[in-house]
């Protein structure tokens, strides 16, 4: 088990050296010279130079990656090119909103969508499970922020029940936090719910006509408890795999989402940041959100091979 | 529980009648049919159109739709509907190309990584962390260090697709090589390429047609959004993601800004999930065997 474990930690390390590779790469790699890109099309020679010293491009290749990496792993992110304040700082300025709104979107999404998955499992090719397999081909389909500007036209523009846009904070005002956090969470959380409505049905179908369930069935057990310990809990690994997963989905959409509702979070800072050509603020960011992915899947991992005896590799 | 009929397992859509074809796959005949209403909007929006998408008529500003502009007017004049047909081009160009190009790339990977067992560790690796960036943000990355065109923002949402066709391909190459036609090629003096190319990649083909089909549909979406940031597609070209960051401004008081590039984005990318789905059904086994046992 501990080895195990350990096996686990070490591929994640590769997997994150690999990450910090791809965003270090990546400034190298582009066409043309990045500082004078970044640097915008009314900049100076000097203004170059500058940026290329801060981004430290005029030292050897292998000196940048490693002096960079040194500086990531103790914390330091770098600083931004156009308000020249630590990104670290910024990061953590914009986290709570962003953290709140993934956090919410996440637990309400699995809360509708395993039922859904498991209804339409249980009710295989009745029109409930045509309901929900075509809402899952739609959540696939509307972009989030399409579907997001529907919600504002419907619930803020048209009937005024919820505010158009922004954030409040949960310190400040609890049910105003849940009323801006509403539409945001619906709009994210939709393309999400189909994923694990999908993935939920599918695995069910998998264990719902096995044997033993029809045993639990003959034997007179009640449908909730069959469906939910002797299906669900097999069934399971499949589903919270794919959530962790998903987690990819609803980063991606997170950045969306906060742009289109004007939450001040991580998102936000992103989108400024590309505006500006801020790339050291857009590298922390990567850095920090697939880190969060990647320790997510973790911890998923090493639960599942804890709790669930048939998973040894 | 539907019992297999001899017609159901020996399906040839070749041999079927065209209506036989339509009421056994509604859904892939209509994704089809969205899509090659698009795909004729794409080709022939300049003549489609009513007037000139880059058209600027002060005169005429934030107009509703009305019987001289269909879906009405955008906050410098433009005739809104002109600039939603123009905008299936740049969509579904950019869908095809990413498809193309990451099946291509990721087929050729996934083969190699595949069979060269010492390769395949580190290759498998760099996907693993190229998987743990969001498509989206190593997308923004990518074009926050080039000049915005469409080219960039093609190449930017294709490399975060490639690791998705590597697996699949690799994963159908692990179960074939140990299969006994190509252990017959081998010892028959065949060279890597040609047991590639001639036993290995045929095989790979349906589900990689499955899976450009979503690729397809998550490059559309993935450049929608990115031209709505501000990180997509240059803005002089009319794309629904361009055309629903201009029109986010006037949420308020112009709702056919974002409702109709809204709706060509969504009905494209349904269009394109729904004939993946369709394909997955047909093209899949493994799909087919497991929906038989409902």
């Amino acid at each position: 088990m501990a080895g195990l474990i350990l096996r686990r930690l070490a591929s994640t390390a590769i997997v994150m050296t690999v990450v910090a590779l791809f965003v270090f790469g990546m400034l190298h790699l582009a066409p043309g010279d990045p500082a004078a890109i970044i640097a915008g099309d009314i900049a100076t020679q000097e203004d170059i130079a500058r940026i290329r010293a801060k981004l430290g491009l005029d030292r050897p290749l292998v000196e940048q990656f490693l002096v960079w990496l040194g500086h990531i792993l103790s914390g330091d992110l770098g600083r931004s090119i156009f308000s020249d304040r630590p990104v670290a700082e910024l990061v953590a300025q914009r986290m709570e909103p962003t953290l709140a709104l993934a956090v919410t979107t996440m637990l309400f999404s699995v809360v509708v969508a395993v039922p859904m998955g498991i209804l339409a499992a249980w009710r295989a090719g009745s029109w409930i499970d045509r309901l929900v397999m075509s809402f899952a081909v739609l959540g696939f389909s509307v972009p989030v922020f399409v579907f997001a500007y529907v919600l504002i036209l419907l619930f803020a523009v048209n009937l005024k029940w919820l505010p158009v846009m922004g954030y409040v904070s949960f310190r400040e005002d609890l049910g105003g936090f849940f009323k801006s956090l509403a539409m945001p969470t619906l709009a994210l959380g939709v393309t999400y719910i189909a994923l694990i409505a999908r993935i939920t049905r599918a695995s069910m179908l998998e264990v719902i006509h096995q044997d033993y369930i029809r045993t639990a069935h003959a034997k007179g057990l009640a449908l909730a408890p069959i469906l939910l310990r002797h299906a669900l809990k097999p069934a399971s690994v499949p589903i919270v795999t794919t959530i962790g997963i998903g987690v990819a989905l609803l980063i991606g959409g997170v950045v969306v989402t906060e742009s289109v509702f004007a939450i001040p979070g991580l998102g936000r800072l992103t989108v400024d940041a590309i505006l500006r050509r801020d790339y050291p603020i857009i590298q922390g960011v990567i850095l920090i959100f697939s880190g969060v992915y990647v320790l997510i899947n973790l911890v998923i991992d090493i639960v599942y091979t804890i709790l669930d005896p048939r998973i040894r590799y | 529980m539907a019992v297999a009929t001899p017609l159901e397992t020996e399906t040839r859509p070749a041999r079927m009648g065209p209506w036989l074809f339509v009421r056994r796959y509604p859904t892939v005949v209509a994704g089809l049919a969205i899509l090659l209403v698009m795909v004729a909007i794409a080709v022939l929006a300049p003549w489609l159109s009513p007037e000139d998408p880059a058209r600027i008529n002060p005169r005429m500003r934030l107009r509703p739709p009305s019987a001289a502009n269909w879906f009405g007017t955008d906050h410098l004049g433009r005739d809104v509907f002109s600039r939603v047909l123009h905008g299936a081009r740049v969509s579904l160009f950019v869908g095809f190309t990413v498809a193309l190009a990451s099946t291509v790339l990721g087929l050729a990977i996934g083969l190699v990584s595949g069979f060269l067992r010492r390769l395949d560790a580190v290759v498998m690796r760099v996907m693993d962390g190229l998987m743990a960036i969001p498509a989206i943000l190593l997308a923004i990355a990518m074009i926050s260090l080039s000049r915005s065109s469409i080219r960039t923002v093609i190449v930017a949402i294709t490399i975060p697709e490639i690791p998705r066709v590597v697996r699949l391909v690799r994963s159908v190459v692990l179960t074939l090589r140990e299969q006994l036609f190509v252990d017959a090629a081998v010892s028959l003096g065949a060279r890597l390429p040609r047991i590639l190319t001639v036993h290995i990649m045929p095989n790979t083909l349906a589900p990689l047609i499955v899976q450009a089909t979503y690729v397809c549909a998550s490059a559309i979406i993935i450049e929608a959004i990115l031209s709505f940031l501000g990180a997509g597609t240059p803005p002089d070209i009319p794309s629904w993601g361009n055309m629903m960051a201009e029109g986010r401004t006037y949420v308020l008081v112009g709702w056919w800004l974002l409702v109709f590039p809204g709706l060509f984005l969504s009905l494209v990318v349904l269009a394109v999930n729904l004939l993946g789905d369709g394909l997955r059904e047909t093209l899949d086994p493994r799909l087919r065997r497991s929906a038989r046992n409902l």
